[in-house]
């Protein structure tokens, strides 16, 4: 089994997500969205309400389960901004747990984000409170990823068997795709009938079947990483440390580049270096998310590896939609989950598979020499 | 604080006098710290104008700020036709949970929407004094207007029924309402048949865009404002009656536009976040520039806005108000800790300015006035960049070196400021207002020129008195076919709706139109949002 990021940088174990660590929480997931995923805000108001009503919702390791355990991964799907009008029901997770045990024969026992980076991280909070479960220290991508398919699920190989999506009218569908593609492509047509939004399971799970599976301890990563930024003098010198990151480059942004196509927002960003980095121009190439970043056409970092940028004087995580001349930004790069490394993990999500013409390189091995020191 | 220019030249054109002969508006700006007026002519000439200080009720500072331009008026006075108020009563209403009204809240879209009960991320004691009680019921449109649920007027009349008696209003908001908005008007109906035509509804499609939650927020504290709304216009006939003068009131609004009384009364809390808009379009009318960066210098900070073809940029992210996510238009200000009172601590090599300021205390405080504290004033007057009458600046001699370095630093975030609000922009004019201007210096760099306009430092109460009224609509087109028909529609609700506010009614023109196209959706759609806006109509 590899060895995950967690065990790494051993992030206190989370046992429960409630009103005092929920913010810290959202901020984490906001960071690990690496510049897509979603705005937190609509997950932050459902978990909020839910943890008002039910109270702290208990955070559990897959060890802590039986093998059996059925465990849902959950995630929205659709647009955006429909999200953000159309806001979520309490109702449409009862429906979509009550199909999922009409088809496993047994209730369900914890749900996990299939996503941890921006909203996808965050809601789960509510989905558990609303189903009286708790929710698992773990994610299918331990960042953010825009397609379905991207999930550490499919990179282990496990097969997708059903797919049960919710929406908030009450409708429940179940789709038993043949593979990955088609579970995005039947999915999305589904969730776009139902007014363009909709909650989904995929890769429903037992405990025994997670294991290996799914990114470990992301929810206590994301907890850790939006806590470390609190009351500390430099913030990002302390949200570094604790992502054990590799500060890119400071800087002023100064061009932006974006275009809507295929549902997705492509483009650039471009950084000129200030204090310690003055003279440097960076660039990061953008799809919904940061993939790749280039100093002069070299490498610095690459995706599957994760990439935030942060607004230098808060260390707070800057989406790529929010992004605007004359930000004062540091671009962070940190090494993904072993398994997005491996060759299957690379088909899957590497940068050839957005379309780059280049060899993924872990941003530890490269461009050493040329990286700037965090700010003092 | 420097008197620039005292007294109002005497050699001015006087316009043509208006119909009835009452030739003559008020303007005034309530802020922080000063509650400021001018006077102005129909050639927009400044006949008088004051800065008094704002009072803790805020209207006896308006009441001091009227009887200075009146009184320098003279027998002038009676000519006087209009006053254009911009006011923060509804700011300090919301902040101090002060004379709020309670609102029944209705939402339609159940049953989506239900995971998020209205007013959730209010602070607790601002939702304690707002909210009489709400509900969710079966309403509201998904995004290509097939409807969620039928709209469920037994649950609303049943709501209402207990509310009744109790509520002071009513708020609405329907899911997708600024597309399809026939749901929220036929509440409206079922509050008026129920609770009486006199218990207002504030309906969320009329005030805000996209983004339930910020859109009900921006209902609900519209809501609650009415009885300020009220509050203001009283006070403010009661202050023009005291001076016996009978004139037509307008409200300031955040975009630098204006409202009459009663479409103000309807939507009152539009008035929030005049100020900034009111001396960006102040700024552009005094120094005749329509394109530019404008710094408005106070006492204790300085707000830095744009300037695009006479109006203020806006800001597309989120505002809070009093902790409040809202998602109203408002002018997109950078602010800075930087004014003329800011205290200036440390020593020659190592130098801390602000954030704090002495404020009013300026004139007793300051090194240069004779007091202990050195301040960014103290720094300017050392360096030459204005003298003021009746201050000693050698008694800032001992400190000369660090007042220096401060100026250096201030001058540095200045410019630091400006480049950030250019978005790239160089070679635009900078023009300099408020009080404090005088400490930005002539020499910024990415800016062509820093102009410095007469009056500049009362230009905040100058663009309350020039100011057009206007009218806006924000909605959801379909990208097809029916686009033009949809957008002629949306063009002319919101000229409508400028006429409504106080516009002429053969002078009302769009300003601004911007669609946005909608990713992810089934049948392609486009955020279509016009505005519209126009000179006064004649009293």
């Amino acid at each position: 089994m590899p060895l995950s990021m967690a065990d790494m940088h051993a992030y206190p174990r989370v046992r429960e997500i409630n009103a005092d660590n929920l913010d810290a929480l959202a901020r984490g997931c906001a960071i690990l969205g690496t510049g897509g995923g979603g705005s937190v805000d609509t997950g932050l108001l459902t978990s909020r309400s839910a943890i008002e009503k039910s109270g702290p919702v208990p955070v559990v390791t897959l060890d802590e389960l039986a093998d059996d355990a059925v465990v849902v991964p959950l995630s929205g799907v659709g647009a955006p901004t429909v999200s953000l009008e159309m806001l979520p029901s309490e109702q449409d997770v009862v429906a979509l747990a009550a199909e999922i045990q009409r088809i496993m024969g047994r209730p369900i026992d914890a749900v996990m984000s299939s996503e941890i980076g921006g909203s996808n991280g965050v809601h789960p909070v509510a989905w558990a409170s609303q189903l009286g479960v708790p929710l698992v220290d773990c994610d299918g991508m331990g960042r953010a990823f825009p397609e379905v398919q991207m999930v550490s699920m499919n990179v282990a190989g496990l097969p997708v068997n059903f797919i049960v999506l919710a929406d908030v009218i009450g409708n429940v569908s179940v789709i038993r795709p043949v593979d990955g593609e088609w579970s995005e492509r039947l999915a999305r047509a589904a969730a776009v009938a139902s007014g363009a939004h909709s909650l989904m399971a995929d890769y429903v799970l037992t405990a025994a079947e997670c294991r290996g599976a799914v990114i470990d301890a992301t929810v206590s990563q994301a907890v850790a990483l939006g806590s470390a930024t609190v009351g500390a003098g430099d913030p990002l010198a302390a949200l570094v440390e604790t992502l054990d990151a590799r500060s890119l480059v400071s800087g002023k942004i100064i061009d932006i580049e974006r275009r809507t196509g295929g549902g997705f927002v492509r483009g650039s960003v471009v950084i000129e270096g200030t204090g310690a980095d003055r003279g440097r121009l960076v660039r990061v190439e953008i799809q919904n998310e940061n993939l790749v970043v280039l100093d002069e056409g070299e490498v610095l970092a690459s995706v599957p590896d994760l990439i935030t940028l942060v607004d230098t004087a808060s260390a707070q995580a800057i989406s790529t939609e929010s992004l605007r001349y004359g930000q004062r930004v540091s671009v962070l790069a940190w090494a993904c989950d072993p398994l997005w490394r491996t060759p299957r993990g690379l088909e899957i999500a590497g940068p050839r598979a957005f379309g780059y013409d280049l060899d993924f390189v872990p941003v530890e091995e490269i461009g050493s020499t040329t990286i700037g020191a965090p700010r003092a | 604080m420097p008197d620039l220019d005292a007294t109002p030249n005497p050699a001015s054109p006087v316009g043509t006098a208006g119909l009835d002969g009452r030739d003559l508006r008020i303007g005034i700006d309530v802020g922080g710290t000063h509650t400021d007026a001018v006077v102005l002519d129909e050639t927009n000439t400044v006949l008088a104008w004051t800065k008094q200080a704002t009072t803790a009720d805020v209207t006896t500072g308006l009441g001091n700020a009227v009887a200075a331009v009146l009184e320098e008026l003279g027998p002038r006075r009676d000519r006087v036709g209009r006053v254009m108020l911009g006011t923060t009563h509804a700011t300090n209403a919301i902040l101090e949970r002060r004379a709020l009204g309670r609102v029944a809240v209705v939402r339609l879209g159940a049953p989506a929407t239900t995971a998020v009960p209205p007013l959730l991320a209010w602070p607790a004691d601002l939702r304690e004094a707002v909210l009489l009680d709400s509900v969710i019921v079966g309403g509201g449109h998904l995004v290509d207007g097939y409807p969620i649920a039928p709209l469920d007027t037994d649950a609303i009349a049943a709501f209402l029924d207990s509310v009744e008696g109790r509520a002071e209003a009513v708020a609405v908001t329907g899911v997708f309402s600024p597309a399809f908005r026939e749901q929220e008007l036929e509440v409206a109906t079922m509050v008026a048949d129920r609770l009486g035509a006199d218990v207002p509804v504030s309906l969320s499609h009329e005030i805000g865009s996209l983004g339930l939650v910020e859109r009900e927020n921006a209902a609900v504290l519209n809501a609650a404002l009415y009885g300020v709304a009220r509050g203001v216009t009283e006070a403010l006939a009661a202050v023009l009656e005291g001076h016996g003068l009978e004139v037509t009131s307008y409200f300031a609004q955040n975009d630098g536009t204006l409202m009459a009384p009663d479409y103000a009364a309807r939507y009152p809390v539009l008035t929030i976040g005049s100020g900034p808009a009111n001396s960006l379009r102040g700024a552009a009318f005094l120094s005749g520039v329509s394109d530019a960066i404008v710094v408005d210098v106070g006492g204790t900070s300085s707000d830095l806005g744009v300037l695009v073809g006479g109006f203020p940029r806006e800001s597309a992210l989120a505002v809070d108000i009093g902790g409040v996510r809202t998602n109203f238009r408002m002018p997109d200000i950078l602010g800075l800790a930087i004014g003329g009172g800011t205290r200036v601590r440390g020593e020659a090599g190592d130098v801390t300015v602000g954030p704090d300021s002495v404020g009013y205390a300026l004139g007793t405080e300051g090194l240069s006035f004779g007091g202990e504290v050195a301040t960014l004033t103290d720094a300017a007057l050392v360096e030459g960049r204005v003298s003021i009458e009746g201050t000693d600046a050698s008694r800032a001699d001992g400190v000369r070196k660090l007042l220096s370095d401060a100026l250096a630093q201030t001058d540095e975030s200045v410019a630091e400021a400006v480049d950030q609000v250019s978005l790239g922009r160089s070679s635009q004019p900078l023009v300099a207002v408020g009080g404090g201007s005088f400490l930005v210096p002539d020499d910024v760099p990415g800016v062509s020129t820093v102009l410095r306009p007469r009056y500049g430092q009362v230009a905040n109460a100058v663009g309350a008195a020039i100011a057009m009224a206007s009218g806006r609509w924000e909605t959801i087109v379909p990208a097809g076919p029916a686009r033009a028909e949809a957008l002629e529609e949306a063009k002319r609700i919101a000229c409508q709706r400028a006429i409504q506010a106080g516009a002429e009614p053969s002078q009302v023109d769009v300003v601004e139109l911007t669609e946005v196209p909608l990713s992810y959706l089934p049948e392609p759609a486009i955020r279509v949002h016009v505005k519209a806006a126009g000179p006064l109509g004649r009293v």
